[in-house]
């Protein structure tokens, strides 16, 4: 099954021409994603060749989707006109659009993020500033490199890329059903819940591990999901203990986030919920196969 | 970026968000000089206060009345050089004192959780609002806006009226709110707070002190540049800064380069436990060279760390996904050669650890190099204990 991509999953990319576009289109068909098209309102109508073929480039998203079937829109267009292009996915109606563009500012994600709730999260959004979505063996949408890894039952989510990556690659012999980049940005479409309750629900993910990082709440906040929800072993880590505090200026922040955002209360929260926390990458790799084993 | 108060005030009033007259000094002369004009033109009672990025300054000393220029001149000379929870004080803003009735709450900020924006207001404001909040949650409404609507007439007199503010301050108030509401996007602010908002005996509601946190990632569409402030930054930041490293300086004896934030964070937590074993051996760094890592980046960000005097040893800890490890490893000797041929010789040891695409290869150009300071270690925990005790043999 793997969540939210599969090897039924077409795959469009928004910004297709540019260089981050083709170049990632190209590791994409390379890793057996079907990318069947992309957008660049100056060149509709034109093709561009990737990995020696043509792939056709429409004007809009309802285009792409309407001329191939696209259900994966993968977005590299520069943060300037990220809000743009997110906005235009949404009101395609496209079901999974995931933002690999850094740098977006937060008002644009806090406007596209609501157009999105307002129209009933028909469009799932992934990201911004996250490497994207790889179910190993299926499809691979974004920038996470295809060749680290295999295809198993571990699922994985996590804020940072080259842990993502790094967490793969350790276990890279029992694979993985989907690894999620969802991104640390202070606002992001798709949550460690979301991801949680996908792979709770996917009878191909037979283990979780969840990467977190400083800042805000979401981890306490899933680990107030898992201790409900996720019957399922959840293997955690959290990077930042050594980090310095964050300039949280004012006392606005202090009274809304309620936490401290720090990495020893958020694995305290992980704790309290059952879920095992590694000390370190190696160690929290060391833990998923103890479980994978025990299984 | 955080905003000194004076800077917020600055943006308050191009919004039409009223504020009390008031100017910086940077020497207590200066002070006296404001303070002076501001008593010819019939407001001789001026307050002076500490321009640092940080909460408690009334509380530290940090701010202080005073009556005309002389005391002005004495009060200035107190605060000025003043260490505030770690920050110096380098200005002070003197700021026409204002007759105030009431002191009250109003700010706008990002809030992650429910990925929206959201109002806080008070009729309880000042020193003490945190722990009116904890005390009495009722006393402090947050009110979400949507960036969708955001805040019309309607709805800054709905903020206004479930922070309870009375009726003789309402309308300045609701005002006041909408005006800081359009500062808030137009500016790309993630914070922006009042408080107190007062309500002064004339009948007026001004802001009184503010704070305002700017989002970095909106930098290509604002004209934030002006608030860039390299006195307060760290010297090495600040030079990190100018070429577009991603660093932040720390105390510890083992420089960090990385690639991508959350595994740069990650070595510094597993250089910090492996240095328990070496005497309390810290990360003195965090530097993030992110995706590309090309030779330059490589170099600038080894000449950067190696600038830090207190660094010993430095710990190369890349794991290639896009990028390949052959690329990396090309990038560290040429690095090296480069720093070199700049007269800049590479005398403290450079641990290294290449894990991932083409890690193979890589590991293969660092033998071939054999550059004596380099030494690859094959774990990111190996790596990170043996950075840990050269930093330490190094002492």
């Amino acid at each position: 099954m793997a969540i939210f991509l599969t090897g039924q999953s077409r795959v469009m990319i928004q910004g297709i021409t540019g260089s981050e576009g083709r170049r990632h289109g190209a590791r994409m068909l390379a890793a057996g994603t079907t990318v069947v098209g992309g957008t660049n309102p100056r060149k509709a109508g034109q093709t561009i060749e990737l990995n020696d073929r043509q792939v056709p480039v429409f004007g809009t998203v309802a285009d792409t989707m309407a001329a191939t079937g696209a259900d994966v829109s993968v977005v590299f267009v520069p943060a300037s006109g990220t809000k743009g292009a997110v906005i235009e996915a949404i009101e395609a109606r496209i079901p999974l659009c995931i933002v690999i563009t850094e740098g977006v500012p937060v008002h644009d994600t806090a406007e596209f993020w609501a157009r999105a709730s307002a129209d009933g999260n028909q469009t799932r959004i992934v990201g911004p500033n996250c490497p994207g979505v790889a179910s190993p063996g299926k499809s691979n949408a974004g920038i996470i490199p295809a060749d680290i890894t295999t295809e198993g039952r571990i699922g994985l989510v996590s804020k940072s890329g080259t842990l993502t990556y790094q967490m793969m690659y350790e276990l890279g012999d029992i694979g993985f059903s989907t690894a999620v980049g969802i991104g640390g940005d202070p606002v992001i479409g798709t949550t460690h819940i979301d991801c949680l309750q996908a792979f709770q629900e996917d009878p191909e993910t037979d283990a979780i591990v969840m990467i977190g990082e400083i800042g805000g709440d979401a981890e306490e906040r899933a680990g107030a999901f898992i201790e409900q929800y996720v019957t399922k072993p959840v293997v955690g880590y959290v990077a930042g203990f050594t980090a310095p505090e964050g300039k949280t200026m004012g006392h606005a922040g202090a009274i809304i986030s309620g936490s401290s955002g720090t990495a020893q209360a958020k694995k305290e929260a992980l704790e309290n919920a059952g879920v095992r926390v590694g000390k370190t990458p190696s160690e929290t790799a060391a833990l998923v196969r103890e479980v994978m084993r025990s299984r | 970026m955080d905003l000194f108060e004076y800077e917020a005030k600055e943006l308050f009033a191009e919004y039409g968000v009223p504020v009390q007259a008031g100017q910086v000094a940077h020497t207590a002369e200066e002070a006296r000089v404001i303070a002076a004009r501001y008593a010819a033109q019939g407001h001789p009672l001026v307050v002076v206060k500490a321009q640092v990025k940080t909460g408690g300054r009334g509380k530290a000393g940090g701010v202080k009345l005073a009556e005309g220029p002389d005391e002005a001149y004495a009060k200035a000379s107190q605060i000025l050089g003043m260490d505030i929870k770690g920050h110096t004080v380098h200005t002070v803003l003197i700021a026409q004192a204002s007759d105030i009735a009431a002191e009250y709450y109003l700010s706008f900020l990002l809030d992650r959780a429910n990925r929206t924006f959201l109002s806080i207001c008070s009729v309880q404001g000042g020193m003490e609002i945190e722990e009116v909040a904890h005390t009495s949650p009722e006393a402090v409404a947050r009110i979400p806006v949507s960036p969708l609507t955001g805040v019309d007439h309607a709805k800054a007199a709905e903020i206004i009226a479930a922070g309870r503010i009375p009726a003789e301050a309402a309308e300045g108030a609701a005002l006041l709110a909408e005006r800081l509401w359009a500062m808030f996007t137009d500016e790309d602010a993630t914070l922006a707070e009042i408080n107190p908002m007062v309500l002064t005996k004339d009948g007026e509601v001004l802001a009184v002190d503010g704070k305002v946190t700017l989002d970095d990632n909106a930098a290509f569409r604002q004209e934030h540049a002006r608030f860039n402030d390299l006195s307060s930054t760290d010297p090495i930041e600040a030079r990190a800064k100018e070429k577009h490293l991603n660093y932040v300086k720390l105390e510890g004896e083992v420089g960090i380069i990385g690639n991508g934030a959350g595994l740069v964070m990650s070595t510094l937590d597993v250089v910090a436990y492996a240095g328990q074993q070496f005497g309390g051996i810290k990360p003195a760094n965090f530097l993030d060279i992110g995706g590309g890592a090309s030779a330059e980046v490589m170099a600038n960000g080894l000449e950067i760390v190696l600038s830090d005097p207190s660094v010993r040893c430095v710990l190369v800890n890349v794991f290639g996904g896009i990028t390949s490890c052959d690329a990396v490893a090309n990038g560290i000797v040429s690095a090296v050669a480069m720093l070199e041929s700049r007269g800049e010789h590479v005398d403290r040891p450079v641990v290294v650890r290449l894990d991932g695409n083409n890690a193979a290869e890589g590991r293969r150009i660092l033998s071939d190099a054999a550059i004596p300071v380099v030494e690859q270690v094959g774990t990111m925990d190996g790596a990170a204990r043996r950075a840990a005790e050269l930093a330490a043999k190094g002492a």
